[in-house]
């Protein structure tokens, strides 16, 4: 051991890297490090294979199963399979062995044919070549051949087969462009650099020789985060030590750009790349159907056991006279008789099960399934909600959250880019107090002088001069924008001197855009980051250089940026630009009191403002500053954190340039959107990282807050003067106060006037408001339900300055609170992907920036104004669609299974089906299935025009209304006593007589047979009276699907079928039908099944209509006008509306 | 009046907007202007409301009343006689046959009773049996239907849901199962007692009991065109509780082995314990006497079928038959019943609909 390793270890301690095993180590070129280092341990890493696929040929059949069989749904349906198969029970293991068989099988199928796909794929990818330099020399290897440490070479236009350390490029500055279109959807090229030491390793046989090694962390899911280090051997014992961050780490699926080739080292493979880790699948989100459903399958199940309970135990209490249990035309087989008491029990009790299962139908499952899938084209398919100008329409990454879409109770959303156009034009800036305002067009010429400007104030002087100059510099320098080349030689110059758009301005941010677009008409252009050095074309057309020595990043913490640049003239600058909060404080000099009231009147406009600031650097400062940064940026862990405290200590004694003041336009509709929504009953809570002056201003012009809206703050300035315990304690008062007086007017009959409130939050408040406190408060309760009292009674809340993280949190709160709203976000950026996915809805915006949120959604719109009919008119839709769906499928199941019940009663309690085999199999597949999925796919109930026109009619179905236990109760009721009608009606008819003019008798399954075809008929009728929209599909199904029933029932009892070892419905449909008192009985069955459902509707509707109802009576009301009074009616009814 | 408002949406269907922009590349990817994919198909948006409701209740009530008032007065034209020979009374003539139970000698009673009533046309004899659960499962599955159906190999190997009634001595069982083996033998022979005391039997009929495709094809004979029954049959044992074999069932090979009519009668099980089955028709005369006159009437009985054991009764029921079957007043008083509630329910939401319905609407439309 000699000392380098001994330096090394000493090293590694001090920077407390004391897990160590959670990073890595790669050889270069699979070569081992210089002998004597560090004991050589070969890491196992595994090969660039990735494999998206579930499955393999091999284990499909298993695991597929197993898959399926973890629902639990499936799960009881395999026992009850089961249990037929075992014991001898009334129904033949077919009744539930064919649906669950078609259902998995189904099921299997899609999934099979999904991981084919995905196989194909991978295939494709893993056995794509990609050339690997060995021995000096570039080999072809298939991708999935590649292993940790060997180096790539990547061409122009190919994608990165792996995550990789970028060593050198054909580039001579070692940088090269990369668009992560496939990664985030991203357009943008970004910039990547080489390690400075490796970047002149620029050939196969160059990059041979190189010897280093590079240790980093273990692959971690975040693809903006990679802490590394490079050590160099070169002939000196030491190696070189360089930091790697993620400017240096090339994605896998990320595409090089202008940039001839590039070598770079694998470092993570396979299934350890960064976007193989992203492939993980987004929690699952369930939606309050779902929950009220597996509620009420939980009630069934509870039925279906003390079903079976007391008919085993009536039945043990009735057979316990032998000549009962056992007469002597009915006597058991011998084995039979030596059964345990208990054994027989037990299996008496499955077969009761299994006798009653259908209760629970396997088909519920897969209609709904079906439903949400199919439903959810319409949104795909919405013309209205299609965007000409980016030429797409909605997306559906869930269909599982459909009906969620007609629940929402509190909107959370975005300002920029959601609300706003995020379409950033620079509007003025304000130098010390002077304003300038760009012209609004550049008419392509650059004129000599200040002409390209309006000057509002007096001009300034030489000094002003000076100064103003600096801060067009600064906002020139102090950016990360990207020059688009074009793609000839000079065609970059020549396009921006001509002042012509042939290239533009490319950025991960839009005000960065605006601002060197707004520069740019004021008369400084920049042209390019060259060789490390900034050109810049002053207004006199004069090329300047800077040299760009260190870029402090942008992040939302820190809220600004920074670049350290040094002239021509081997001056230092620290230039800064960031919000204004984040600046002021670090101000030492400069017109503060100016810029500070022009950015409040600014922000007020619902302008975004930025500040910026600089400061001059000697070299010694510059040189510490570096190594401060250095220092900073080697650490392997915490290198954020270490990164933040450094800037902190850069970024300080400003002196105060001016602000700049951006422009973005709301999203067209974007006020009416929110009118509507909040007309709906949701609350609209808007959530940004803005200021709260632009944040409030916006809210004002979306109509959030109206003139007469109540603003109520809970903001840092406010909490400075008083506790935030006081605050809060006087917010709550007055709010409840409000409150109380609200109820009392109401009996008065005099709640016209009450009082609409509006809460300001911002940040740093709200996360005092949610720390936990240890001092419980006077009167109990926390901060935080103080806080959700105080929400719950504003009509409007506007949180700002937030962080992403923020963002979630309060989502999360309001989701946890006691009455368990439903919450839906909606966001565009990648800054409200957190929030996205801790709602009950996410939605994303396809917006400028990047399609990160999109990706993340359950459903993504191209605008705001979208929004509406999402909510208003297909939530609305596919609740009633669904719930109705839900309770039918329970009711029709009630009706049939109920009657079997009765049954057994009258049969010695004997497990005796009442109805033939085929019918209980088809009952659910195909005699009623088709016109319930048809309804929960057509149904409206009112006109979508008049949904959207009249958003209150959402707050008819609000809190799951539809689904609530009053309404499960009354269709079960329902249910029952339809099934004792058709039980007791076929009982009386049989009751001891004939009912045939022949004389000749019927058996038990001609009796199950009427009781059977008055079921199909009466739960297909009641589904028709339910149906408000017949549209001739609905006809075709529903009459289609009655037919069928004959049909099929004329035929399975038309034959004697030679495959089934039963006959026991030959002829019993069709003698059923010759005999008159039959047809009548079915007639007066399905009547009275159907009158109390009829009567309750219509007294409801008259006695006490909710909106909907009205509505539809009036619509029905006009249009049977308009058909009287054809002429004169028109013109009076369109004006009514 | 049923509002409808068919085609009424095909106007705002094709909203403008579709009409130039875009490219090529455009267009494809933006939806197909249907009006199934805009959820804009026409469609007839029927509502249920007192005044849509109103017309059919009045309706069903005017066109059920009557129905039900005919099927009610047909029902009470039927006439029927019921006669219970059970013998659990020591008073009753079959009482010393219910008593004892050997299937050796056959026990005979003899029962008088009088009609008040003649009996118009076709008169319809049944037997019935109270408390036999012929629609238990154990019972209602073990039978061998491609036994009846004249499968030779199940004649050999009957169907396991024939235990305990699939073998007797290790031969088949033929017609196997508890079924057939519960078979109902009593012999009910009818007489007519002249006003002088003579007693004259009426001809009973045992054709056209059983339904015409369970007879001609669904039970058949094994065998094919071979006539001999006995040769057929050779292999196999009698049912346990028979006292002959099913191809001695009766003398005429139309009527013998499985498709005897007594015995498709008997296989189709009964739907509820209490239940009657046809045994046989008594065909009007040529001339006007009424088939059944007024009058005394003996039953004469071959009592074989223990019911005791387990509180069984057993019935004779004379009767005769209208288009609506049997005497059941049951459909009658149903219908009056309905029709008059729709009738009730009309005339309060007649009055529903005068009281609230318009003040509804007109308020509505005013807001």
């Amino acid at each position: 051991m000699d000392l380098s390793s001994i330096r090394k270890l000493i090293t590694r301690y001090c920077t407390g890297e004391e897990s160590w095993v959670d990073s890595r180590t790669v050889y270069i070129g699979q070569k081992e490090p210089p002998p004597g280092t560090e004991a050589y341990i070969p890491q196992r890493f595994p090969d660039n294979r990735i494999v998206s696929s579930k499955y393999t040929f091999w284990n499909f059949i298993p695991k597929n199963l197993f898959e399926q069989f973890r629902r639990i749904a499936n799960f009881y349906f395999l026992i009850i399979f089961l249990v037929q198969l075992i014991i001898d029970t009334p129904t033949s293991p077919t009744t539930s062995g064919l649906p669950l068989f078609f259902v998995i099988t189904v099921t299997a199928i899609k999934q099979g044919y999904e991981d084919w796909i995905r196989h194909k794929a991978d295939n494709a990818i893993n056995q794509c070549p990609v050339h690997i330099i060995q021995h000096g020399k570039v080999v072809r290897k298939q991708s999935q051949k590649l292993r940790v440490g060997d180096i790539v070479q990547v061409k122009e236009n190919e994608t990165f087969p792996c995550d990789l350390i970028l060593l050198s490029t054909s580039r001579e500055d070692g940088t090269c462009f990369v668009t992560t279109a496939s990664l985030d959807g991203e357009s943008s090229h970004k910039t990547y650099y080489a390690v400075q030491d490796t970047k002149a390793f620029n050939t196969a046989e160059e990059v041979d020789t190189l010897h280093a090694t590079i240790e980093c962390e273990q692959p971690q899911p975040d693809l903006y985060k990679f802490v590394g280090r490079i050590n160099i051997y070169l002939d000196r014992d030491e190696p070189i030590v360089r930091p790697l961050g993620s400017e240096n780490l090339l994605l896998r699926g990320a595409t090089l750009k202008n940039t001839e080739y590039i070598h770079a080292v694998a470092i993570y493979t396979g299934m350890e790349t960064k976007m193989a880790l992203n492939y993980q699948s987004k929690s699952q989100k369930r939606s309050a159907v779902e929950k009220s459903m597996n509620a009420y399958l939980i009630v069934y199940l509870c039925i279906l056991i003390s079903k079976a309970l007391i008919n085993t135990v009536l039945k043990y209490a009735w057979q316990a006279n032998p000549n009962r249990d056992e007469p002597w035309y009915n006597q058991k087989t011998e084995t039979e008789r030596q059964r345990h008491v208990l054994i027989r029990a037990f299996t008496d009790f499955l077969a009761f099960m299994v006798l009653f299962n259908y209760i629970i139908p396997v088909s519920m499952y897969v209609t709904v399934e079906m439903q949400k899938f199919l439903g959810s084209y319409f949104i795909l398919w919405d013309d209205d909600m299609f965007d000409e100008e980016l030429g797409e329409g909605p997306l559906v990454n869930t269909s599982d959250l459909n009906e969620e879409l007609g629940q929402v109770e509190y909107v959370f959303t975005d300002k920029t880019g959601t609300l706003t156009e995020n379409n950033m034009e620079l509007r003025e800036c304000c130098v010390d107090g002077h304003v300038y305002v760009p012209h609004a067009i550049c008419n392509g010429q650059i004129l000599p002088g200040a002409t390209g400007m309006d000057m509002i104030d007096s001009s300034p002087g030489v000094d002003g001069k000076e100064r103003e100059e600096l801060f067009f510099r600064a906002l020139c320098l102090c950016h990360t924008v990207q020059v688009k080349e074009e793609e000839t030689v000079d065609g970059i110059k020549r396009g921006i001197h001509q002042g012509k758009s042939t290239s533009f301005y490319i950025s991960s941010s839009p005000d960065e855009v605006a601002l060197v677009e707004g520069m740019k008409r004021l008369g400084f252009t920049y042209l390019r980051l060259k060789d490390s050095h900034m050109e810049i074309l002053n207004r006199e057309d004069e090329m300047e250089r800077f040299e760009l020595l260190e870029v402090l990043n942008f992040d939302s913490v820190r809220r600004r940026m920074s670049v350290i640049v040094r002239s021509s003239s081997g001056d230092y600058y620290l230039f800064c630009k960031g919000a204004d909060s984040s600046v002021f404080p670090r101000v030492v000099s400069g017109k503060v009191e100016q810029v500070r009231a022009r950015v409040e009147h600014n922000a007020v406009e619902g302008l975004r403002t930025l500040c910026v600031a600089y400061k001059k650097l000697t070299h010694e400062e510059y040189e510490e500053t570096c190594h401060l940064l250095n220092r900073a940026k080697l650490a392997l862990q915490d290198r954020d954190k270490k990164l933040a405290e450094a800037y902190d200590v850069i970024e300080k004694d400003f002196i105060l340039l001016g602000a700049t003041a951006v422009e973005d336009r709301l999203q067209d509709k974007a006020a009416d959107t929110i009118e509507s929504l909040h007309k709906a009953g949701m609350k609209v809570w808007v959530l940004t990282g803005d200021k709260m002056e632009t944040a409030a201003a916006t809210c004002y012009a979306s109509k959030l807050f109206h003139r007469n809206t109540q603003i109520l703050e809970l903001t840092t300035k406010r909490t400075e003067e008083q506790s935030l315990h006081d605050v809060l304690f006087d917010l709550s008062r007055t709010v409840l106060r409000q409150h109380g007086s609200m109820t009392r007017d109401t009996f008065s009959g005099l709640s016209g006037d009450y009082q609409d409130y509006g809460l300001i939050i911002d940040g740093a408040t709200l996360s005092a408001v949610l720390k936990p406190t240890q001092e419980v408060t006077s009167n109990g309760g926390n901060y935080k339900e103080i806080f959700l009292e105080i929400c719950r009674n504003c009509s409007a809340v506007l949180c700002c300055r937030m962080a992403p993280l923020q963002k979630a949190q309060i989502v999360k709160m309001i989701k946890a609170s006691k009455e368990r709203p439903i919450t839906l976000a909606i966001g565009d950026g990648a800054n409200d992907v957190s929030m996205i996915l801790e709602a009950h809805v996410g939605i994303g915006i396809m917006g400028k920036e990047g399609r990160q949120a999109a990706r993340n959604s359950d459903y993504a719109i191209t605008k705001f104004k979208h929004l509406k009919k999402m909510l208003l008119v297909h939530g609305h839709y596919y609740y009633i669609r669904i719930a109705e769906l839900v309770q039918y499928f329970f009711y029709k199941n009630v009706c049939f299974i109920f009657p079997q019940f009765l049954y057994q009663f009258f049969c010695g309690f004997s497990q005796q089906p009442l109805y033939d085999t085929a019918y209980l199999t088809l009952y659910n597949i195909s005699f009623t299935s088709l016109p319930i999925l048809l309804y929960s796919l057509m149904e409206q109930h009112i006109n979508m025009d008049i949904l959207k026109r009249d958003p209150t009619l959402y707050r008819d179905i609000a809190k799951n209304s539809l689904l609530r236990w009053p309404t499960f109760i009354y269709w079960t009721f329902l249910g029952v006593f339809d099934a004792v009608v058709f039980f007791f009606g076929a009982f009386f008819l049989f009751d001891n007589t004939t009912f045939t003019s022949n004389g000749q008798m019927f058996g038990n399954w001609t009796f199950g047979t009427l009781v059977f075809t008055v079921l199909v008929f009466t739960v297909t009728l009641k589904l028709a009276l339910d149906t408000h929209y017949w549209t001739w599909i609905n006809h075709f199904v529903i009459w289609g699907s009655l037919l069928f029933y004959v049909i099929f029932s004329l035929l399975w009892g038309g034959i004697i079928w030679p495959f089934l070892n039963y006959q026991r419905m030959y002829y019993v449909f069709m003698q059923m039908l010759s005999s008159g008192p039959a047809w009548l009985s079915i007639i007066l069955l399905i009547i009275v099944s159907l009158l109390p459902d009829v009567v309750k509707k219509v007294l409801c509707r008259a006695l006490w209509p909710t909106t909907t109802e009205r509505i539809q009576t009036k619509r029905q009301c006009l249009t049977a006008e308009q058909s009287t009074i054809f002429m004169l009616s028109q013109t009076s009814s369109s004006v009514s509306f | 009046i049923m509002a409808s408002s068919y085609g009424a949406k095909e106007e705002d269907g094709h909203h403008p907007g579709s009409a130039g922009l875009g490219g090529a590349a455009i267009r494809t990817k933006k939806p197909d202007n249907t009006a199934f994919k805009q959820q804009r198909l026409p469609a007839w948006q029927p509502i249920l409301t007192a005044g849509t409701v109103l017309p059919a209740f009045f309706i069903i009530g005017l066109i059920f009343i009557p129905i039900g008032i005919g099927l009610y007065v047909t029902s009470n034209n039927i006439k029927e006689f019921e006669l219970d020979y059970t013998g659990t009374d020591m008073s009753s003539p079959c009482f010393n046959c219910s008593q004892s139970w050997n299937s050796t000698n056959t026990c005979k009673c003899e029962l008088f009773f009088s009609l008040d009533q003649p009996f118009e046309s076709n008169v319809f004899m049944y037997y019935g049996l109270s408390n036999f659960y012929q629609n238990h499962r154990r019972y209602v599955k073990s039978r061998d239907d491609s036994q009846l159906n004249g499968d030779e190999r199940s004649l050999k190997e009957p169907s396991k849901e024939c235990e305990p009634y699939r073998t007797n001595e290790n031969k088949p069982i033929a017609p196997c199962g508890a079924i057939a083996n519960s078979m109902f033998n009593d012999t009910l022979d009818l007489f007519y007692i002249d006003p002088n005391g003579k007693k004259r039997p009426i001809s009973l009929t045992k054709k056209g009991i059983a339904w015409w495709t369970d007879k001609h094809v669904k039970f058949r004979n094994p065998g094919g065109s071979n006539s001999n029954l006995t040769t057929v049959f050779k292999d196999t044992a009698k049912p346990v509780n028979w006292h002959k074999p099913v191809y001695e069932l009766d003398v005429d090979i139309e009527n013998n082995g499985f498709i005897n009519e007594d015995f498709i009668v008997w296989m189709r099980t009964a739907a509820l314990p209490t239940f009657r089955k046809l045994y046989r028709i008594i065909q009007k005369n040529n001339d006007m006497t009424p088939t059944l006159p007024r009058g005394n009437y003996s039953l004469a009985v071959t009592y074989n079928y223990p019911v005791r054991s387990f509180e069984g009764r057993k019935r004779m029921i004379l009767s005769t038959i209208s288009w609506m079957g049997g005497k059941n007043p049951f459909l009658g008083i149903a219908y009056i019943t309905v029709g008059s509630i729709c009738f009730f329910l009309g005339v309060v939401l007649l009055f529903i609909h005068h009281k609230y319905g318009n003040r509804n609407n007109s308020s509505d439309i005013a807001s």
